[in-house]
């Protein structure tokens, strides 16, 4: 059992860092703001959220791991609203020359 | 060379990269948002050295609520970059500042490669009297209990950088109350987070107060949490800024240093001296002064970034 | 390598380049945050005496941890009265700099005193 825990953690992980990764190549390569903020939000959404799948077996108790979930909700909570409010003052800026 | 090892040397790298792009970088907004990233990467770096509750104050207090200070003066000061480009220092200037800094850095790196080994520690003597305060957490402990007179003195420096930043108030503004009116139409997303958020994070900031006694938190960490709670319903324009004027205001204010000094002078009638506390009733003792020390930081940090009055105090 | 010994030399550098940042930007927001660099990089020389002095159970030596962290709120609050000084020195002159100008152009919204 703790096996199949063990290659789910790192199968989760490893997919959590790809999707990080992706989102940082996204934000160093597409050209402007919206689109950047696109890149980005999938690494938190989805990257965070298969980091902490793959951590919520490791920890001991059960409060514990809804205090892990309890994180990637809040972190959701303020990326989206963070993401939001940089799409909107760029749309306001206009689109670079 | 262990995982561990190769995260180390990455984490190193990576917070001298952020540093430099925060010394180097054209424009000062870029520099401040390099200031608030290189906070969140020391904290990670603070928990490898095995010191949580600097790590918590480091990402809430030295990253965030500077970063949100930060952040506010350089879009203020966004049109007054320009003017300061001719003062930039020469060449032979700048040799001479590197060679100093970088004598500076070979110094300090000599001391750290020479430190002795063992190293001098005061980690016995509070292991030892650890069990007389009835906490679990040593840093608790040496903050509230056998530091107790520098946690005053700091929360009095807190006091004092409020006094400073609202005498800098033009004279006509005095009583009158920092930041921005409350506004008719809040804008939808800000108001969303702030009307989302503050339950969850006044009870997450009492929960890491409270569990500061024992585990990694305490009143600092504590009350920056309850300190960005209401920052973020400032900002959202929700609520505003009370009148420098106002009691209530003042009195949280001072709550945490007054109610500290009157435990640590009845210390000399009650308990063996200045700053004693009561043997079997310390932990009740240090938790009632840690709570209004969190009332404080929470009024006194929010106040601080708000900065002073601009509005014109009402009759 | 250990971890303490790594992150003293990142705390040195860090020193060095904060003081090279607070000698030579002209600006007083960039030297404000070199001043927290420089701040950082002594807080981190802190923690790794603090971890190197751990004994007695302990991960790391309490009291130099206690240290830093009044630190970071005491460097916190000179930030603070930092800031408002510049944003104040904006308001009455219009410009930022440290330079004692004779011919500093008129102030931003007027005079306020």
């Amino acid at each position: 059992m703790s096996l199949v825990l063990d290659i789910l953690t790192i199968m989760a992980i490893c997919a959590g860092a790809f999707f990080f990764f992706a989102g940082t190549v996204g934000l160093l390569r597409f050209p402007d703001a919206l689109s950047r903020l696109h890149a980005l939000t999938k690494a938190d959404n989805l990257g965070l959220g298969l980091v902490v799948l793959g951590l919520l077996p490791r920890t001991g108790s059960l409060f514990a791991s809804l205090k892990l979930v309890a994180v990637w909700a809040l972190i959701q909570l303020a990326g989206a609203t963070a993401a939001q409010l940089i799409a909107r003052a760029a749309r306001r800026k206009g689109p670079a020359p | 060379m262990s995982v561990l090892q190769a995260l180390d040397i990455g984490l190193a790298a990576l917070v001298l990269a952020v540093a430099v792009w925060t010394i180097f970088a054209r424009e000062a907004f870029a520099a401040v948002v390099g200031y608030v990233a290189y906070g969140l990467l020391l904290s990670i770096v603070w928990v490898r050295l095995f010191a949580v509750d600097v790590a918590l104050t480091e990402a809430a207090i030295g990253s965030g609520v500077t970063g949100v200070l930060l952040i506010g003066a350089a879009a203020r000061l966004r049109e007054a970059e320009m003017a300061a480009a001719d003062e930039q220092p020469s060449e032979p200037q700048r040799f001479w500042a590197s060679f100093l800094c970088v004598l500076v850095t070979l110094a300090l790196a000599g001391v750290v490669l020479s430190l002795p080994d063992p190293a001098p520690t005061l980690a016995p003597e509070a292991a030892q009297k650890l069990a007389g305060t009835g906490l679990g957490n040593p840093i608790t402990a040496v903050l509230i209990a056998f530091r107790s007179f520098d946690t005053m003195l700091e929360k009095v420096v807190l006091v004092l950088a409020v006094v400073g930043v609202w005498s800098l108030a033009p004279d006509r503004y005095w009583g009158g109350a920092p930041g921005a009116p409350r506004a008719a139409r809040p804008e939808s997303t800000l108001a969303f987070l702030a009307q989302l958020l503050p339950p969850f994070g006044i009870l997450i900031g009492i929960h890491i107060f409270w569990v500061g006694a024992d585990e990694p938190g305490g009143a600092f960490q504590g009350g920056a949490i309850l300190a960005a709670m209401w920052m973020i319903t400032m900002m959202a324009r929700l609520t505003e800024a009370p009148p420098v004027s106002s009691i209530w205001l003042r009195l949280a204010l001072i709550a945490g240093p007054a109610v500290f000094l009157a435990t640590g002078v009845a210390g000399v009638a009650m308990a063996s001296g200045f700053f004693a506390y009561p043997a079997g009733f310390a932990k009740p003792l240090i938790l009632f002064i840690e709570a209004f020390m969190t009332l404080s930081i929470a009024v006194t940090l929010p106040m601080l970034v708000a900065g002073p009055p601009r509005r014109l105090p009402r009759r | 390598m250990s971890a303490p010994t790594l992150a003293g030399l990142i705390g040195a550098a860090l020193v060095g380049l904060g003081l090279y940042g607070l000698i030579t930007n002209p600006q007083p927001l960039r030297k404000i945050l070199a001043f927290n660099l420089i701040g950082s990089g002594v807080f981190l020389l802190f923690g790794i005496i603090a971890r190197k002095g751990a004994a007695a159970g302990f991960v790391a030596d309490p009291v130099p941890q206690a240290m830093v962290i009044t630190g970071i709120v005491v460097a916190f609050s000179a930030s603070a009265l930092a800031i408002a000084l510049v944003l104040r020195l904006f308001q009455e002159t219009g410009r930022v700099t440290l330079r004692p100008d004779a011919s500093a152009g008129p102030p931003a919204n007027g005079a306020d005193t």
